[in-house]
């Protein structure tokens, strides 16, 4: 049994999704290789030779991995499957869009975002937005999987000394070009890795008011998510949704203001190890899932969280 | 040019899935269904494609049970020209799905391949990417924008720090988001018209695909119950059960 994990990686460094996908590799059992496919990813590849439980590492370097393509990266993918007995990648936009398309050409079916592994052949996924979890067994030669990273631990990005071998690249595929893209800028923590979450609804009713959130966020060294219904009125860019549709965070502390508790957005959120709701209707069923429940108009209950911070 | 739009029939968004008591599933039986959330955003697009000149065809396709024939239907209430069944009454995975929707793409040959990003029951996230993959097509997923132009087509992608734009060559399959647009409500002039609109029914041997599954679900469980929480009467003493009782601050 060997296993292969995706690297997902800016070229220079490994995204921190990449470790939970190693510790989840791991606990398949069996040498874990990791495959960093890009251009001008030298750096990336020596990252990844340092990661904890890495045997292995392969580097496939040409012009076309440079901006990670499905067409391009999936038949490198393919070519490099039959040597393993399961392909993992994060369950990230990344992930999502590549391992699909590598199951249909190696003719499996993919079992998407696991968040346990059972036995080399088992797994558990959450199922209708996580209201039901799964277990499923395959039968497939080779087992392609999505991991949802905030079920695993990351696995320690130091201490591993695995060798990088070069891997044959396959070509451009000819059927996408990359244009361009429209990063949000943040200077506070990934949302996904943060271990504190702040998220604001409907509730903060403008965009501005989100500035309360923020600067609570930045005392508590938190990220700043959002519900569905607050990035659809424009408050915030859509990188900050927490949910079935948006991200799925499971931090320490995940603080909901404003937000009532649809199905959809406790998806993304209802793994946080302790919730605290602030809202004014009692009745919101956010209340449901939450460790600490707050009943107040959020634009005094916010200011003064922010105040009691400082004490 | 032909706009394929495939849809599927799922519990209803709103409600709140019971697990069965000998863990085989969810309960289906007298459960709302409708159309999957992020299908509606792809007929919505293949209809204002349509309104906007650069289709001729919109089609929709469902496969499963008898009643994803509803769901067709309020594809054709929405505007889709015409629907294609294919009936099965077991379980279908995304690869089956896709190798399926290849078949109907050989047969239809359109331009564009629409499907919602994922569906909201077994939240796989697969089956546009398997189907790019086995026709050989371009993919562009978690569109959030769409241009057409001549022989390709600019799409805006979601992605987890922003947004990214790239091109793909047609044919081509593209999934969608949620921010792509909002869909249109089926007027009842237009479910009454949908009613006449023509539904073709195939089976899955009809398009030489084995639709038998390939995952064994050994059981379905419901998720750990979070234990109930406590009101807490002000700010100070948030804070101080955060800080002191549950020390996550």
């Amino acid at each position: 049994m060997s296993v292969l994990v995706v690297a997902e990686h800016d070229n220079s460094e490994i995204a921190p999704a990449t470790l939970n996908a190693v510790t989840a590799a791991s606990q398949i059992g069996g040498d874990v290789a990791v495959l960093v496919g890009g251009s001008g990813s030298a750096a990336a590849a020596e990252a990844a030779a340092k990661i904890a439980g890495v045997a292995k590492v392969l580097h496939a370097d040409a012009a076309e991995y440079a901006n990670g393509l499905a067409e391009n990266v999936a038949p490198l993918v393919v070519a490099l499957a039959s040597g393993y007995s399961h392909v993992l990648a994060p369950a990230t936009s990344y992930g999502k869009n590549v391992m699909p398309r590598v199951a249909a050409l190696l003719d499996v079916q993919q079992i998407s975002e696991i968040s346990a592994v059972v036995d080399a052949d088992t797994f558990v996924r959450p199922i209708y937005a996580g209201n039901a979890m799964a277990t499923v067994k395959s039968s497939d030669a080779v087992k392609v999987i999505t991991v949802r990273t905030t079920a695993f631990d990351a696995a320690a990005a130091e201490g591993g000394s695995a060798a990088v071998e070069a891997a044959d690249a396959k070509g451009d595929a000819g059927l996408t070009s990359y244009v361009g893209a429209e990063l949000s800028s943040s200077e506070r923590p990934e949302l996904t890795s943060a271990k504190i979450v702040i998220s604001g609804g409907r509730g903060m009713q403008n965009g501005d008011n989100f500035k309360m959130l923020e600067e609570v966020a930045d005392k508590l060294g938190a990220a700043v998510g959002a519900s569905r219904a607050a990035v659809d009125a424009g408050f915030v860019p859509n990188d900050y949704q927490v949910g079935q549709t948006g991200k799925v965070v499971a931090p320490e502390l995940y603080v909901a203001v404003g937000i009532s508790g649809a199905i959809q957005h406790l998806a993304g959120m209802k793994d946080s190890k302790v919730i605290v709701a602030i809202n004014k209707d009692e009745e919101a069923p956010i209340f449901q899932v939450a460790d600490y429940g707050l009943v107040a108009d959020l634009f005094e209950a916010v200011p003064e969280l922010s105040k009691a911070l400082d004490d | 040019m032909k706009v394929l739009v495939p849809v599927k029939r799922v519990i209803d968004y709103n409600v709140k899935v019971r697990v069965k008591a000998d863990q085989t599933g969810v309960e289906l039986a007298n459960v709302k269904m409708s159309m999957n959330p992020f299908d509606e955003i792809s007929v919505e697009e293949a209809i204002r494609l349509k309104e906007a000149g650069t289709a001729s065809e919109v089609i929709a396709v469902s496969l499963g049970v008898q009643q994803c024939q509803e769901t067709i239907r309020t594809a054709l209430a929405m505007g889709a020209d015409r629907g294609i069944h294919v009936l099965h009454d077991g379980d279908l995975e995304p690869l089956a799905v896709a190798k399926m929707l290849k078949a109907v793409v050989e047969k239809e040959q359109p331009q564009l391949v629409i499907l919602g990003k994922q569906a909201i029951d077994d939240d796989a996230n697969q089956t546009g990417q398997m189907l790019a993959a086995l026709l050989g097509w371009g993919q562009a997923t978690f569109a959030s924008k769409i241009e057409m132009g001549s022989g390709e087509a600019k799409v805006t992608r979601e992605i987890d720090g922003g947004l990214e734009t790239i091109t793909v060559k047609l044919p081509a399959i593209v999934t969608t988001d949620l921010r792509l647009n909002e869909p249109r409500y089926a007027s009842l002039p237009n479910i009454m018209k949908a009613k006449k609109k023509p539904i073709d029914q195939m089976s899955p041997a009809d398009l030489g695909v084995d639709p038998a599954p390939r995952l064994e679900t050994l059981k379905v469980e419901e998720p750990a119950k979070r234990e109930a929480g406590v009101k807490v009467a002000d700010v100070a003493e948030l804070v101080s059960k955060l800080r002191n009782e549950a020390k996550v601050i």
